[in-house]
């Protein structure tokens, strides 16, 4: 059975303003339900590949689908419909530090309301309740009321999910979620996006840059070097050696 | 393989040229322009008596006064809250459309802040011998000339503080799929609640003490009072004022620091 792809990349370019060539030919298939790891060194434009998924970065020239749909085009409401469709993860967790737990969380819903509503904090009750099962499934329930600086990294992140999940994403993009964390932090932040994959089959595309982590959790890896695609593998066939090589070509061209 | 050098200060770092140049020039544009606009500090110090005999004329305050003085007092701070406030509501939305940091086109940003540049450059007191030209004498004219003239410097701090904050919230918000507004109500406003209402309480303040100069051209409050007594040379009246004055200035102080403990 051959089913239809959630995210495809063809023939994808993208040029810097300031001519620094971030994407070049990208020809990728993403099957729903995935969890993908790019891998990269520094500057390979594994961010810029993760950011023109939710046009947060626009592409130069080629076309992304989206559920089959070119997603160019979108503007206004319809953007911001795709990305609310499209969870996101950060390195640096992004959390709006002096409010609550709990007003981070539901920010991730705000999508579903009109804007004044969300001026006014008008969630309804059911969404209430959503935010502490969000939060439950990460395991903080307890930290719903806590002040959001208050929380250790691994926690944030854990936080930052949770607010993801309000959005009931069908992807979830993660930039290097784990690389300020400590190993057991580690484990329970990419445990959390395991579960998610698996149990919600949410499409999960994660930037890495340990190739144990990345052997450890992916289902495919696919490797960039300076914007073009290098590597593909369903983990099954991934080596040692290959994922090696990927770092280690460019640092000895360098 | 060579031994990579170790970095070197260059000539300019290691003789400190920039602030030797710097110190430099701003003492010569000191000198050139005491000169340039006739400063006389010799004169400062030889009528240094004359302000020495207003002080011991003042140091008698007259205590009785102060009951009548209580109510354009009163007056004085409610112009100040309501000028104050009404400046700082206008100030937000122009704060924000001067930030470079949420409003990228160049040009929008540009305007609004020749805009408030025109109003910054617009002294208060022509302000208010404008309006009590247009309302007459009395507080409406003081209350509109501390709006326009908080507006003009609220929304200056207030952009730089929006230039200030972390960006990451807003990324977050964006990516959730979020509107502009909403994202400045979630990702902006608690970053810079609290910068805001110490600004609002320093503008409240100043507008305490602005608003007493202001009563001179008839803007209402404790101005009117304060120009009387001095000119009936009433010294012990004007002491009370000026006391009474700062007493009020002290109190914003202490809920300011207050509320700035508290929110911060
Ligand atoms: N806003 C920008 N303007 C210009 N060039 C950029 C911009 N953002 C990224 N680049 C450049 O594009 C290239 C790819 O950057 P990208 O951030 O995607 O790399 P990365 O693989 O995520 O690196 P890292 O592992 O360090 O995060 C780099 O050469 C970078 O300098
Ligand atoms: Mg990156």
């Amino acid at each position: 059975m051959v089913e239809a792809p959630i995210i495809s990349f063809k023939n994808v370019n993208k040029i810097y303003s300031n001519g620094t060539v971030g994407l070049k030919d990208i020809n990728l298939e993403i099957p729903q339900g995935q969890f993908l790891v790019v891998v990269g060194l520094s500057g390979a434009g594994k961010s810029t590949l993760l950011r023109t998924i939710n046009r947060m970065h626009e592409i130069t020239s080629g076309e992304i689908k989206i559920d089959g749909e070119p997603i160019h085009a979108y503007k206004g409401q319809a953007l911001r419909l795709l990305r609310r469709k499209i969870g996101m993860i950060f390195q640096g967790f992004n959390l709006v530090n002096r409010s609550s737990v709990e007003r981070n969380v539901l920010s991730g819903r705000v999508s579903y309301y009109p804007t004044w509503k969300t001026l006014c904090g008008l969630f309804t009750q059911a969404d209430r309740e959503m935010a502490v099962r969000s939060l439950q499934r990460v395991n903080l329930a307890d930290k719903l009321y806590t002040r959001a600086d208050e929380l250790s990294g691994g926690q944030q992140q854990r936080v930052a999910i949770a607010r993801t999940l309000m959005q009931e994403p069908k992807i979830i993009l993660a930039d290097e979620p784990v690389a300020s964390l400590d190993p057991l932090t580690t484990k329970a932040v990419m445990d959390t996006l395991q579960r998610l994959n698996r149990e919600d089959n949410i499409t999960v595309i994660v930037n890495l840059h340990s190739v144990p982590l990345a052997r450890q959790y992916a289902d495919r890896i696919i490797g960039l070097q300076a914007g073009q695609l290098v590597y593909d593998r369903p983990i099954s066939e991934v080596t040692e050696a290959d994922l090696n090589e990927i770092y280690v070509t460019e640092a000895v061209q360098a | 393989m060579s031994i990579p050098e170790a970095p070197r200060r260059s000539w300019m770092q290691r003789w400190h040229v920039k602030g030797i140049v710097v110190t430099s020039l701003l003492l010569v544009l000191l000198v050139t322009s005491s000169r340039m606009t006739g400063v006389d500090v010799g004169m400062f110090f030889s009528n240094f008596g004359q302000f020495l005999n207003l002080l011991v004329r003042m140091s008698h305050p007259d205590w009785q006064y102060a009951n009548v003085i209580v109510r354009p007092l009163l007056e004085t701070i409610q112009m100040a809250i309501l000028g104050t406030t009404i400046g700082a509501a206008f100030a937000v939305p122009f704060a924000v459309l001067s930030a470079s940091n949420l409003i990228h086109n160049r040009f929008l940003r540009g305007l609004t802040r020749l805009f408030l540049d025109l109003v910054r450059t617009l002294p208060d007191l022509l302000l208010a011998a404008i309006f009590v030209a247009v309302f007459g004498i009395g507080s409406t004219a003081g209350v509109v000339t501390l709006a326009i003239f908080s507006f003009g410097m609220v929304s200056k701090l207030f952009y730089e503080v929006i230039e200030t904050i972390d960006m990451g919230p807003l990324e977050a918000l964006t990516s959730v799929g979020a509107s502009k507004v909403t994202i400045i109500w979630y990702a902006v406003l608690p970053q810079i609640l609290n910068q805001f209402v110490s600004y609002f309480l320093y503008t409240l303040e100043i507008n305490v003490r602005a608003s007493t100069v202001l009563g001179y051209l008839g803007a209402g409050g404790i101005g009117v009072f304060l120009q009387r007594s001095l000119s009936e040379f009433n010294y012990s009246q004007t002491a009370v004022i000026i006391l009474a004055t700062l007493a009020v200035v002290l109190v914003i102080d202490g809920i300011s620091n207050h509320l700035r403990r508290v929110l911060l």
